[in-house]
């Protein structure tokens, strides 16, 4: 900032227009109007006065696809309904996010096994942002889902090249896992290792 | 009218058309020859000790012991039940309930479904409610207005509430298992 210090009025701010971008499209996620089953009552919750969606600028529920930025998949998604579900979220226009919300949207919930007519996850049918879980979830469970779309929105490059910055829950806060569950491939590795330490010795 | 001599006018009116009642069951009921089913209906419905002007539901049940091991217990052979609920407005309080023994398949081959006439020229709301049966435990009503699919989509293959029926693998391109 030196170079531009004190050359401008007071309260005129100099940024990377992608950071204007991110900052302006963050607080205006407008989600779609869309409630599959009993999850939407809690998302309606969210969007009511004692939780209040609105303070983080995604209150602005719309009716029509064409003017959304989320779609918030709330309840059970049987397969009737998922020819719907994607061609509702085409009909959308990019960036477009997605938070499957609920067990049943996760991976099929209390109908995994029975469930002739569900769909095993709404991610074999759109593809999910992000994963809240729960029976239904709380509405903080939601808006916290929200928060870390915003973090998704924040890192993301319009104009800029290069690689992508590893994302930073920064409203939300974020566990820092030890080191035997840092990725992946170390997580299976060490609870390979644990099971087979737990094993009897032999006689 | 109780309920057993609602049992006893039907056997004297209709004689072999009942095959069997059970009026000492919690929901007494009477067990009607499929193809005499819609003159019993129309009795129930129209004569005045009966007035059972209200269809309730009707419900299809598979009965189907798919384990082996428990087959010897089930205490039942393989077949499907219709089972008609009804009631009635003028007569407060008064219900009573019908069943049809049907086999699973049609002449026992497989893929055929079992049919029983359709009662929805007597009660309209029965139009409905053969719908689902038929959707979702494979029965077929014939001469039913609108013999389609209600639940399911008008693509789907098999009857879901099957004791064994099986699930799809995958159903337009969706991962079903």
């Amino acid at each position: 900032m030196p170079l531009l210090e004190h050359r401008f009025e007071d309260g005129f701010v100099v940024t990377s227009l992608d950071h204007a971008i991110n900052w302006g499209r963050q607080a205006s996620l407008w989600p779609m109007t869309f409630g599959l089953a009993c999850c939407a009552i809690e998302m309606m919750a969210v969007g009511g006065p004692r939780y209040d969606i609105d303070r983080f600028g995604a209150g602005a529920f719309r009716a029509t696809p064409r003017q959304a930025d989320l779609m918030i998949v709330a309840g059970t998604v049987n397969l009737k309904m998922a020819e719907r579900v994607r061609r509702l979220y085409d009909l959308m226009p990019e960036p477009k996010f997605v938070i499957a919300m609920g067990a049943c949207t996760c991976g099929g919930g209390p109908y995994y096994k029975y469930g002739y007519n569900v769909v095993k996850g709404v991610d074999l049918v759109v593809p999910v942002d992000v994963y809240v879980p729960g029976c239904p979830p709380r509405p903080e469970a939601l808006l916290e889902g929200l928060m870390r779309i915003q973090d998704k929105v924040k890192k993301m490059r319009t104009l800029a090249r290069g690689e992508a910055e590893p994302l930073v829950p920064a409203r939300t806060g974020s566990v820092k896992l030890p080191e035997e569950y840092s990725t992946p491939a170390a997580t299976f590795d060490y609870l390979k290792d644990t099971k087979e330490r737990a094993k009897p010795a032999k006689a | 009218m109780t309920l057993s001599e609602t049992i006893a006018l039907l056997q004297e009116t209709f004689g072999p058309a009942i095959s069997s009642a059970k009026p000492d069951a919690i929901d007494p009921f009477v067990i009607v020859v499929s193809h005499r089913l819609v003159e019993v209906c129309t009795f129930l419905r129209d004569d005045p000790r009966m007035r059972f002007d209200l269809l309730n539901n009707i419900s299809g049940v598979d009965y189907l012991e798919p384990d082996a091991k428990k087959l010897a217990k089930a205490g039942f052979d393989p077949h499907v039940e219709v089972v008609y609920h009804v009631s009635s407005f003028s007569r407060p309080r008064s219900r009573f309930t019908l069943k049809v023994m049907l086999p699973r398949w049609k002449g026992d081959v497989p893929g055929e479904l079992p049919e029983v006439p359709t009662v929805s020229g007597v009660w309209p709301t029965a139009d409905w409610h053969e719908r689902e049966v038929f959707d979702l435990v494979g029965v077929r009503f014939l001469g039913h207005p609108d013999p389609r699919r209600i639940l399911m989509s008008d693509d789907w293959v098999g009857h879901p509430l099957r004791k064994d029926y099986e699930f799809p693998l995958e159903y337009h391109d969706i991962r079903c298992r």
